[in-house]
């Protein structure tokens, strides 16, 4: 018999700290199935961020710099422009990329780095317990907004995507998830579609990916992939909002 | 040569390719000329969008085995303090130049000392330190940039060149070196892609576990402790004989030689010593030049921040008194000298 | 033949690859648990598995491994 799918080989065989249901390991697995097929993982350098995914390091198989709380995209152009020859992504979620970070990530997507940006989008921050994060939908109930988010007092939520996709520099941007076999599908081409545009030079890619989080979301796996499906898609339209390289943009 | 330009064409001498960094005055022609000389020579220049951004920059190019550096002045620094922590805790070496104002707050543009605590104490959050050089010339201002990369990366602890808005914006002859290569060995824990030839080098600050961070902060320390042991230097100028030691660093280390020299004239017993090494601090190069002295006397553009490690070192042994002017005001040699008429009336 | 295997000791029992199998034979038992506690999932027949290798796509901790 041939084994017809097991772990990527640049996917360290370590177990995640991930809480079950947890989709980041989905997200993980993909990147590396594409670092695999690309047979780069020797020349990749993964740039990792604070939150819940903070200790990907163990994880990927290939070398990795954990940044500062934000400073992904900071820390990865340093890597870039040092080693341009080299494969850099950064894989960050949304409190990371998107709160304290939003100023990192817009000026290396306006520069036009040459980078994959991996983006968690699971509407909160799981790492501290749940907090309300800049894409908490409105009225979300969070530990920091327990009535739900109230957007006269909390503000609306950062679309990234749509945001990123106005800006030169970007040669790619695309929203996609990770709540069932052909998404996943859809997410893993993404993603491919992310590191040809580094390969090629085109410029930043970042890919936006709808994310579960069963624990602080207080649901089950089952009903997180649920709420994923009713509540964030409708909200966060799937698609491809950039592709300076191919067809089918927004 | 500029002060600021001078250090810049060290640091391409020295081999540095990267270059981050933020305009802020009294350091903008460091980042001007970077930007016009390292395309030139095969380096990057970037204009980050902040202070945080740019040595966030270094410590990702830095992580790799690249000498990177950046610079700024004291608000600035303040900004870059958490890059400058995860420097540290990572282990990784890079340089950062503060070419220091008046402050705090916004302060002014003028020159200062005002950051000493900063450098020596608190770069930014957790148990460590960097080195710190304090250049008082352009000359020196050039011949430490090769000194704070080359023992950076012996150590793997970041380095700062601590000079001021005097001293950047100075002009003075100045004998550039021949460019130097690094000898560093980075190959161990560099993070710039493992080729399937080695396991994979992570570049990490995280450590749940108490006993495994603390493991990590002893070994550092151990570190500091061969720094403490080898790295220190200063200069001793008319120490052998003195009665009053003039305590001086950097820009106000020139104006106090100015003054010991006016007193020398005057019959009154005046030396000074000028540590280049603020961390370590050359404690025992102080307890040497102050054997003779009855009295030091701490001359600072502050009120008074490395009167504390002066004081420490002789371990409170004799007075300290302390001269300083502070918010980007300069002391003149007269006024310097006037305390010193003060002191030696004393005596 | 074709033929899933679950490696127990990684399953955490989300389920999610419940959700994915076109047969629906993948499912959690409540018998036995793994080490740390967590109902595993298993093929509940071999005979109709497709090796379509879709819940393994679906499971987070790669601890699927999928035979043709």
């Amino acid at each position: 018999m041939a084994v017809v799918f097991e772990r990527p080989k640049s996917l360290l065989d370590v177990p995640t700290h991930y809480c079950p249901g947890c989709t980041h390991g989905i997200v993980h697995r993909l990147i590396c199935e594409v670092i695999d097929e690309m047979n780069i993982e020797g020349d990749t350098i993964g740039v990792v961020p604070v939150g819940c995914s903070v200790m990907a390091y163990d994880y990927f198989g290939c070398d990795v710099i954990e940044a500062p709380h934000g400073r992904a995209p900071a820390v990865a152009t340093g890597v870039k422009r040092a080693n341009p020859e080299k494969f850099v992504f950064t894989y960050q979620g949304d409190g990371d990329l998107a709160a304290i970070g939003t100023c990192e990530t817009v000026h290396s997507a306006a520069r036009g780095e040459n980078l994959v940006i991996v983006f968690i989008n699971n509407t909160i921050y799981g790492m501290t317990g749940g907090q309300m994060a800049p894409t908490s939908i409105p009225g979300q109930i969070t530990q920091t907004t327990p009535y739900g988010r109230d957007v006269k007092t909390a503000g609306y939520p950062i679309k990234m995507c749509e945001m990123l996709s106005t800006l030169e520099g970007v040669a790619l941007a695309q929203r996609v998830s990770v709540d069932s076999v052909p998404h996943i599908r859809e997410a893993k081409k993404a993603i491919r579609k992310a590191f040809e545009n580094e390969k090629e030079k085109r410029g930043l890619s970042i890919i936006e990916v709808l994310s579960t989080c069963p624990t602080n979301w207080g649901l089950t796996p089952l009903e997180s992939i649920k709420r994923l499906q009713d509540e964030m898609i409708p909200y966060y339209p799937l698609g491809v909002y950039k592709d300076i390289a191919g067809e089918g943009t927004k | 040569m500029k002060g600021n330009e001078a250090l810049a064409e060290a640091a391409i001498r020295a081999q540095c390719r990267c270059f981050f960094g933020y305009p802020i005055t009294p350091q903008t022609e460091l980042s001007a000329y970077m930007a016009k000389r390292m395309p030139k020579a095969g380096g990057v220049f970037l204009q980050a969008e902040s202070e945080i951004a740019a040595i966030n920059m270094v410590l990702g190019a830095a992580s790799t085995g690249a000498r990177a550096m950046t610079s700024s002045s004291s608000p600035g620094i303040s900004l870059k303090s958490e890059g400058i922590s995860y420097l540290a805790a990572c282990d990784v070496p890079a340089l950062i130049v503060n070419v220091q104002r008046g402050g705090p707050g916004l302060g002014g543009i003028q020159p200062s000392q005002a950051d000493y605590w900063q450098a020596t104490r608190a770069l930014g959050h957790g148990d460590f330190h960097v080195l710190v050089f304090a250049p008082a010339s352009v000359q020196e201002m050039v011949d430490m940039v090769s000194r704070a990369f080359d023992t950076a990366e012996k150590y793997r602890i970041p380095a700062m060149l601590l000079a001021d808005g005097l001293l950047g914006q100075m002009m003075e002859p100045v004998t550039i070196p021949e460019p130097s290569e690094s000898k560093c060995d980075k190959s161990s824990w560099a993070a710039n892609g493992h080729q399937f030839k080695r396991e994979h080098h992570i570049i990490n600050s995280l450590y749940l576990q108490p006993d495994d961070l603390e493991k990590l902060v002893l070994e550092r320390f151990e570190r500091y402790e061969l720094v403490k042991a080898n790295e220190t230097d200063a200069e001793l100028y008319l120490t052998d004989d003195c009665d009053i030691l003039l305590c001086a660093y950097g820009a106000s280390a020139r104006v106090a030689k100015t003054a010991v020299n006016s007193a020398r004239k005057l019959g009154i017993k005046a030396g000074l010593f000028r540590p280049k090494t603020l961390w370590p601090f050359p404690v025992k190069e102080l307890n040497k030049a102050a054997e003779s002295a009855k009295v030091l006397l701490d001359v600072e553009m502050s009120m008074g921040q490395m009167i504390d490690d002066v004081r420490l070192a002789i371990n409170c042994s004799k007075p300290v008194y302390f001269y300083g002017r502070t918010g980007g005001a300069v002391p003149v040699p007269a006024d310097v000298l006037e305390e010193i008429k003060r002191l030696g009336g004393e005596l | 033949m074709t033929k899933m295997t679950v490696i127990t000791e990684r399953c955490k029992g989300c389920g999610l690859c419940t959700t994915a199998c076109p047969k629906e034979i993948v499912a959690l038992q409540k018998e036995k648990c793994n080490k740390k506690g967590y109902f595993y999932a298993v093929c509940t027949d071999e005979g109709k598995c497709i090796s379509c290798a879709m819940c393994a796509m679906m499971c987070p901790e790669c601890a699927i491994v999928v035979e043709k």
